[in-house]
């Protein structure tokens, strides 16, 4: 179980970005964290991470406490991050280092089978798509096997087709080894159709604002009934968490509306 | 002949008619840069063995060719060749290690780029050959002296590359090095000195630029061998074919050595190859 205890963070320049943030998510649970701009979502990722420290507070993962980078847990950053003079192989392989070549080999072949991009081994990232460098960024994440895996905005650079696609792919993939997500993203639908429960934040200073549990099955249909009620609820929560009145969101809801940022 | 016309249309199919072109512009645009200097050459030679000029100061090509054949018969070309070379060679040798090493160590630490950079940038605005006095009293006016000259020369473009490679080393791909937990070893192997290579490479081809410029200076001053030395033994004796013949030579070495580096260094940089040649189109 991962658990954040009154975690806050201040910067050098005095923003308060996290303020006394708490949460415990389960072993394998897909949590989704949406909110204004500027809220501190990318802070919070990052503190538990283990890439920035919190000011003070603590992570912890199965009692142990986060405070460096930590090998069961992953992130997976809004931009691919490939490093450019590594072939997509070895790319994915990076995080392997320390186990013998055959093995790694054998597990990158795998994780490349795995997203679809076993003819694009020998290509360098320059090559790819931005979604196939998104996809090679998750098996890059994925391959160590993390029991935690981050992921800060992955496919908000992506378009609408692409995105969708992923977002199954990710499902698809979390399915292996059921490791924990959480997903910070800017998308209602992405959160909807990805999380078992969604937290929402609220800005200046960054806190949690209200939590939304999915109770949908898998697969879900994004056009379902249940699937809107449940979008609605985030939007109306995420409405309130920036005192904004929107009382009647059924009158006015349309479909453009689900980005939400 | 007419018969053929044809079947020669048959077989360039569409597909090879597109690559053709691109076949014969790899080939032709090297060789299109060498058409004005070859015109030049050849007309020089005809205007001199035309008569119209006795081509004294400006010797035609011919002339020069036979002074190198010349030269390198007597065993002479080898010998001012070696001398040259083993000059800049060396000196590019301690201007590389000295370059690099401070430039790293510059780069990155900014507690050592505080102390360091300030002195090195100010010794930087001294142009180079100012140092030429100082170097023959301290080093005196053998091999020592030149090769500190031209150390100098290669040391600073070195130093600035390697320090500002560094500083612009992207954060996100440390930041990835950081979340699979890589040492500070394994950091400088794996994420720094791959992402840095490209603006050594850079930093290595101006810095033997300045080696070659350097070693003529040097020679210049001072030498009873080496190309430099043919240079002002060329002046001093009226001999313009000499001149011209080291001058050839300068050329041909100096292209040579960058091409070695280019060469050495093509393995290394495979993965951002299209970026230069898009460039070149
Ligand atoms: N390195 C930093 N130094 C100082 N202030 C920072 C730094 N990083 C973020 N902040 C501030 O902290 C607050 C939270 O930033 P953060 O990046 O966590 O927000 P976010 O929720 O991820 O926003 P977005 O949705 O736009 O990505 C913002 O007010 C931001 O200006
Ligand atoms: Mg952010």
């Amino acid at each position: 179980m991962l658990a954040l205890d009154r975690v806050s963070k201040t910067y050098p320049n005095g923003v308060q970005a996290l303020a006394r943030f708490s949460a415990e998510i389960r072993q394998g649970e897909i949590l989704a964290i949406i909110g204004g701009s500027g809220c501190g979502k990318s802070t919070l990722l990052r503190a538990i991470a283990g890439l920035d420290r919190a000011s003070s507070g603590t992570v912890t993962l199965d009692r142990e406490a986060i405070a460096s980078p930590h090998a069961k847990i992953g992130i997976i950053f809004q931009e691919p991050r490939l490093l450019p003079w590594l072939s997509v192989a070895d790319n994915i392989g990076f995080g392997l280092a320390d186990l013998p070549a055959t093995e790694r080999r054998e597990k990158v072949a795998r994780a490349l089978e795995r997203v679809g991009l076993a003819d694009k081994a020998q290509a360098w990232p320059r090559e790819l798509s931005g979604g196939q460098a998104q996809r090679v960024a998750i098996a890059r994440a994925l391959v160590p096997q993390p029991e935690v895996l981050l992921l800060d905005e992955p496919f908000s650079a992506l378009d609408a087709f692409t995105r969708r696609d992923l977002q199954d792919h990710l499902l698809d993939l979390w399915a292996d080894t059921r490791p924990t997500l959480i997903l910070v993203t800017h998308d209602v639908d992405e959160a909807v159709v990805l999380a078992d429960r969604v937290l929402v934040m609220r800005p200046w200073p960054g806190r949690l604002f209200d939590q939304i549990e999915i109770n949908l099955g898998r697969p879900r249909d994004r056009n379902s009934p249940l699937f809107e009620n449940f979008k609605r609820s985030v939007l109306t929560s995420l409405d309130r968490s920036l005192d904004r009145n929107v009382p009647d969101r059924d009158a006015t809801q349309g479909p453009g509306q689900a980005m939400w940022w | 002949m007419i018969s053929d016309a044809p079947v020669l249309q048959q077989t360039s199919e569409p597909g090879d008619s597109t690559i053709a072109p691109s076949r014969l512009s790899r080939y032709a645009r090297p060789l299109l840069g060498v058409l004005l200097p070859l015109i030049l050459a050849l007309g020089w030679e005809l205007v001199v063995w035309s008569g119209w000029s006795n081509g004294r100061l400006v010797p035609p090509p011919l002339r020069v060719f036979a002074t190198i054949a010349e030269l390198a018969r007597s065993g002479e070309l080898i010998r001012h060749i070696a001398a040259t070379l083993w000059r800049v060679g060396l000196g590019f040798a301690f201007g590389v290690v000295a370059g690099t090493l401070l430039g790293a160590i510059s780069g990155y630490w900014s507690l050592a780029r505080r102390l360091l950079d300030p002195t090195v940038q100010a010794l930087r605005a001294i142009p180079s050959l100012a140092w030429v006095p100082l170097f023959i009293l301290w080093l005196g006016i053998f091999e020592t002296s030149k090769i500190a000259l031209i150390a100098v020369g290669v040391f600073f473009p070195v130093y600035l590359g390697v320090m500002g490679a560094i500083l612009i080393v992207d954060r996100k791909i440390v930041e990835v090095g950081r979340t699979f937990r890589l040492s500070g070893p394994a950091m400088i192997r794996r994420i720094l000195l791959p992402a840095v290579l490209p603006a050594y490479v850079v930093s290595l081809r101006v810095g033997l630029g300045l080696g070659w410029m350097f070693v003529v200076a040097a020679e210049l001053i001072g030498a009873s061998e080496g190309l430099g030395y043919l240079l002002l033994d060329g002046q001093q004796l009226g001999k313009p074919a000499q001149i011209l013949a080291a001058i050839v030579i300068f050329a041909i070495l100096g292209k040579l050595t960058d091409w070695l580096i280019e060469v050495a260094a093509a393995p290394f940089l495979r993965w951002q190859d299209a970026f230069g040649r898009a460039k070149e189109i």
